[in-house]
């Protein structure tokens, strides 16, 4: 039995500690704070953190194969800001939305290209990207732009009522990103896909000379990373009805810090998606916390981000130290 | 010919060859769309025009990319160094701040010409905070052996709320006139700003090219090991080239702040890290590490901003320029590219080849 249970908890560690973390988090507040014992208050984490949940499961396939994307930010701005000027030209949601899901899928897809057939690092390539989405964002629209259109308007406000726990309630693109959740467990534990994105991040040689398809998986995983993030932006200019250039702002940084603090490294090979769904919550649940105490200010958020980013890669050299020495 | 085949070979393979091709391009096409872009007047026993624009608002970007450059050559990367730039101005405008400890704050206090502190200390503080910040950096990457994406992420993130926190969240605006010296003051009608980046490239360069620690910073740059088992401290060198780019992104910050005269931690040297990288990566240095120049660097961030005052001088607004940027970057990575240069090499290898041949 021990046999057993070292080896997961050897490879499982950062994830089984940010679960914990969250926890212990999660109870500390709400001592504090008793409102937050409530089940709302901890539904309405995944009413905030929607679109940062969205690109942080992207995200965490990057980081798995070593790369890393920062342009998901700039492309919630595009979404947001195409998506708003396109209904306010009176374009069908039924065609707008996929249309953006489209150029996601398109602009990830390049960036991947330029990665692996022009051999530069991912960070320029994904900085160009970034700097290209919101630059294009702006060209759209200087100013905020509202969407009046009564499918988003309806999209934005209906409740849905979670089962067996009375009044509480999500709304519709709140489910957007447990759903995806789902679907990228499945991906990367039980496909073909999956086991090939690890592989790369451990040893992108070695996987290629095992015959995986290297380059074609990589292209995927950008453009996968793409697809959230347009799903993010339509999520974000839903909850917000309306579109904008400037939207979030550092919100890819936001996503990388989540990544590592679920547990995934930075080097590639390591990590999970559902580490990444704990540490969105944890960012999520910071905020709440200063909320909820209303005198600190919002700046707190920033540090506790970063010093909880710091224990964790302490953590995690710790596993990584036992592991090599094992 | 054979010479002057060769001879086209080594200046294209200069590491200054492309950064100066594309400034010169962009200062062409100046020329022809810009009426007057290089008209230089004086005004006020100072020389004013675009040119001392793009001069005096690259100077801070300049001495970020010369810490850059070296942190980059050991094959590491510093993304902190916005937040040090920010936590730097807000160090510099907290010690001016003439009402600190005073109870009784009223409008006419605050608006004073005057200082809390002498000037002598006020810079010296600004400095410290930087390289302390820097210290900090190379600590994480050189002691812990964290990967400096992430080690320097750390202050990134927590860098702006630190530097709100010591301006208590407040956008603080500078009234005192000798602090304005280093971002608007000018010296035999330069601005001191391009001093500043003189003086620090002078010793930059003294540095790594007059004394082995640039060897050492390129030999960790291309293989950490080797240099380890070479008898090279490793750590230290890494140590000293955070501290350095702590250092010098400090002394951007107090001339950032000293030309907008005001300390605002959300905004002070935003994207500055971005830019840096990239004004590196325009200069020819490999993001992997190994082989650096500084002086390409400096041209690097001389492109970025000659870019950007032409894009203005054009009329896009400063939110659609971004979009400008990304084509340049493009560019950058299209010519940088593997692709590119075996094209380039063939075409001249085969000339070569060919007037062997008619020999």
């Amino acid at each position: 039995m021990m046999q057993r249970i070292k080896p997961f908890l050897l490879t499982n560690g950062p994830m089984l500690i940010s679960i914990a973390i969250f926890i212990l988090v999660y109870f500390a507040g709400s001592r504090v704070y008793p409102n937050m014992q409530k089940t709302q208050v901890f539904f309405n984490l995944f009413i905030n953190q929607a679109s940062l949940m969205i690109i942080s499961i992207g995200m965490t396939l990057v980081l798995i194969t070593g790369g890393i994307d920062l342009s998901v930010a700039g492309m919630i701005a595009l979404t947001s800001a195409a998506s708003a000027s396109l209904l306010a030209k009176g374009a069908s949601p039924a065609l707008v939305i996929p249309l953006m899901l489209v150029m996601g899928v398109a602009f990830g897809t390049t960036i991947g290209s330029l990665i692996q057939f022009l051999k530069v690092q991912p960070f320029i390539v994904s900085l160009m990207g970034l700097f290209f989405a919101r630059g294009m964002a702006y060209i759209i629209t200087l100013e905020g732009l509202p969407i009046e259109n009564p499918t988003y308007r309806l999209l934005a406000l209906t409740k849905v009522y979670i089962p067996f726990l009375g009044k509480t309630y999500v709304y519709i693109p709140s489910l957007i990103g447990p759903i995806l959740l789902l679907v990228v467990i499945y991906l990367s534990f039980f496909t073909r896909f999956g086991r090939t994105v690890y592989a790369i991040g451990n040893n992108e040689q070695s996987a290629r000379l095992m015959g995986l398809p290297v380059g074609r998986t990589k292209i995927i995983v950008y453009a996968f990373s793409g697809f959230c993030s347009a799903l993010a932006g339509i999520v974000w200019s839903i909850s917000l009805l309306s579109g904008y250039g400037g939207y979030a702002p550092g919100m890819e940084l936001d996503a990388i810090s989540s990544v590592v603090i679920g547990g995934t490294l930075l080097t590639g090979g390591v990590g999970n998606v559902i580490g990444t769904l704990f540490g969105v919550l944890i960012n999520g649940t910071i905020v709440s916390i200063l909320q909820f105490n209303g005198t600190l200010s919002s700046w707190w958020t920033r540090i506790g981000v970063g010093v909880l980013t710091l224990i964790f890669i302490g953590i995690q050299s710790l596993f990584y130290m036992r592991k090599k020495h094992s | 010919m054979k010479n002057n085949t060769a001879l086209l070979k080594r200046i294209r393979e200069n590491r200054l060859f492309w950064p100066l091709i594309a400034l010169a391009l962009i200062l062409v096409t100046d020329a022809i769309f810009v009426p007057g872009f290089f008209k230089i007047g004086i005004l006020d026993g100072h020389l004013y025009g675009n040119m001392i624009d793009v001069l005096n608002n690259s100077a801070p970007l300049m001495l970020v990319a010369i810490g850059m450059t070296l942190v980059i050559a050991t094959g590491g990367v510093d993304l902190s160094v916005g937040a040090v730039i920010a936590i730097s101005a807000a160090m510099g405008a907290v010690l001016i701040n003439p009402a600190l400890g005073n109870k009784l704050i009223s409008n006419e206090i605050l608006t004073k010409d005057a200082t809390n502190t002498p000037l002598v200390l006020i810079v010296l503080a600004d400095l410290a905070a930087g390289t302390l910040c820097g210290l900090w950096n190379g600590f994480l990457v050189s002691r812990g052996k964290i990967q400096p994406m992430v080690a320097t992420l750390i202050l990134m993130v927590a860098g702006r709320g630190i530097a709100q926190l010591i301006t208590n969240g407040q956008i603080m605006t500078i009234y005192y006139t000798p602090y304005f010296f280093f971002g608007n003051g000018f010296i035999f009608g330069l601005p001191v700003s391009i001093y500043i980046v003189a003086l620090v490239f002078l010793f930059a360069w003294i540095l790594v090219r007059k004394t082995s620690i640039g060897l050492f910073i390129e030999t960790v740059g291309i293989n950490a090991k080797s240099a380890y088992y070479s008898g090279i401290s490793e750590k230290n060198i890494k140590l000293f080239v955070y501290t350095f780019c702590g250092f010098c992104a400090a002394i951007a910050g107090l001339i950032l702040s000293s030309y907008v005269h005001s300390a605002d931690g959300n905004n002070n040297g935003l994207n500055y890290e971005m830019d840096a990288i990239l004004a590196v990566v325009i200069g020819g240095t490999l993001m992997s590490g190994g082989r650096f120049s500084l002086l390409s660097s400096v041209v690097g961030a001389l492109i970025i901003w000659t870019f950007t005052i032409t894009m203005y001088t054009f009329g896009v607004p400063a939110n659609a320029l971004l979009a400008g940027r990304a084509v340049l970057v493009l560019v950058v990575i299209l010519l940088y590219s593997d692709y590119t240069q075996n094209f380039l090499n063939k075409f001249t290898d085969r000339k070569k080849v060919r007037h062997d041949a008619t020999n």
